[in-house]
């Protein structure tokens, strides 16, 4: 009987391990990602909130691109572009920075809107009690904006962390990009694909559940 | 630092290819649109009239469909079903992975602009002699359709965006042919730019024109 050479495994069990790897590196470039990109945005959000027109009309078209091109199109601009003025960044800090900028552009309408969404007189009451405009931004716009907006800004984190799956076309090996080299290897899409889907499902599913019912209670 | 020098004449070479295949994706974009919409609205009413297996089938679509990474989506359609012996093309792959991401999103918008319509318009035309039909669609779905108009032109939008998926399963729209250009000439960089420009006008077309229609259809 002639041997036959099998270029394809099937499923192992160490590539479960294989797995998890790629899932904590999702986790990982997701957390990053959003922290940065939330910092950033409220930042963004109250420029353009106080500067009024001069904000609005510089920094709101900029970030406003940031929201009507393609992720996976800035994704390999900024990797290809990064070289040309001599950044040389691997594959995981571009997906960081890309992916960042990206949140905090759709974190900066959240933000502006939550800054909205306190009234005016309540701020001027807060500055006639003799509070600075930071003591008013800290303890008046914060608590209330914030959880008029929380719902939001947890759907715009949800989303950059299912849109992280983009970063593995500049070759980062997060969970999706590894299911792909282990059904490349092991042609068993379909087990593969279920365990990488459950793990985002299982991210995504509670938190956006807890977030709705924050908003409910919230509400009343 | 700046040694690099910029070829942009092989892409306005081709900038028709690129324009051609932007009506590609404008058609993808379009037709998922119209299926997730049609879907969506079942979807929804499913989920608010219905009980037992049907409605845990709509939730699942649902869930599913906004709780996983759109590429995630796009691989299942494309690895997942051709494991089974689903063989679809790139342009059906895409279009079906679009469709069932829009129409799970969708669903969600349709249920709260359902929500929103009080009760007793229903039981008004009922009253009236309306079948449920008619109240359907003579009242509560024009109603409906005035509160999702925004979320829906977002969804356009984000149709359009996510398409750009399909580079990643070989299909030949707007991004899929500027990486089939751009790995011809190695001028990624320059290719990718000039389809970000076109993404970008294509984003404000659609929105200016949804704004237009805006104006036209709800004057009253």
């Amino acid at each position: 009987m002639e041997p036959t050479v099998s270029f394809f495994s099937g499923f192992q069990p160490s590539d479960l391990w294989f797995l998890a790897e790629a899932a904590w590196r999702t986790l990982l470039i997701s957390v990053l990602s959003i922290s940065i990109g939330t910092v950033l945005g409220v930042v963004f959000g109250w420029m353009i909130y106080e500067g009024k027109w001069p904000a609005a009309l510089t920094l709101g078209p900029v970030l406003d691109v940031f929201r009507s091109v393609p992720l996976i199109i800035q994704l390999v601009l900024f990797y290809n572009f990064a070289p040309i003025i001599g950044l040389n960044l691997d594959p995981f800090l571009s997906g960081v920075v890309v992916l960042s900028v990206y949140c905090a552009s759709l974190v900066a309408n959240v933000a502006r809107g939550g800054m909205e969404a306190v009234g005016l007189p309540m701020r001027r009451a807060a500055r006639s009690l003799g509070m600075s405009y930071w003591q008013d931004l800290r303890y008046v716009v914060l608590p209330i904006g914030g959880r008029a907006v929380f719902p939001s800004w947890v759907g715009v984190a949800l989303g950059v962390m299912k849109d992280s799956a983009l970063v593995s076309v500049l070759g980062y090996i997060e969970l999706l990009k590894a299911s792909q080299i282990l059904i490349t290897r092991t042609q068993e899409p379909l087990l593969i694909l279920t365990l990488a889907g459950a793990f985002y499902f299982a991210l995504s599913y509670p938190i956006s559940r807890y977030a709705a019912t924050l908003e409910k209670r919230w509400a009343t | 630092m700046f040694d690099y020098n910029f070829h942009w004449r092989p892409v306005m070479k081709s900038l028709p290819d690129l324009l051609e295949a932007g009506l590609v994706t404008l058609q993808v974009a379009a037709l998922s649109m119209i299926i997730g919409i049609v879907i969506g609205l079942a979807l929804a009413l499913i989920r608010m009239h219905m009980r037992g297996p049907v409605k845990w089938l709509a939730s699942a679509w649902v869930e599913l469909a906004r709780n996983t990474p759109a590429l995630f989506q796009l691989f299942f359609f494309g690895f997942g079903l051709g494991a089974v012996g689903i063989h679809m093309s790139p342009y059906v792959i895409v279009l079906s992975a679009l469709s069932f991401n829009c129409a799970g999103y969708l669903a969600e918008n349709f249920r709260g602009g359902f929500q929103a319509i009080p009760d007793t318009q229903l039981r008004a035309a009922r009253s009236l002699g309306m079948t449920v039909w008619q109240s359907y669609t003579r009242v509560i779905i024009p109603q409906v359709f005035r509160i999702v108009y925004h979320p829906l032109t977002n969804q356009i939008v984000w149709a359009v965006l996510m398409s750009s998926l399909g580079m990643l399963v070989g299909f030949r729209e707007l991004s899929g042919e500027t990486q089939a250009l751009a790995s011809r000439t190695y001028r990624i960089f320059e290719y990718f730019a000039v389809t970000a420009v076109i993404y970008y006008v294509i984003v404000k077309i659609i929105l200016g024109a949804s704004r237009l229609l805006a104006a036209r259809l709800f004057r009253y």
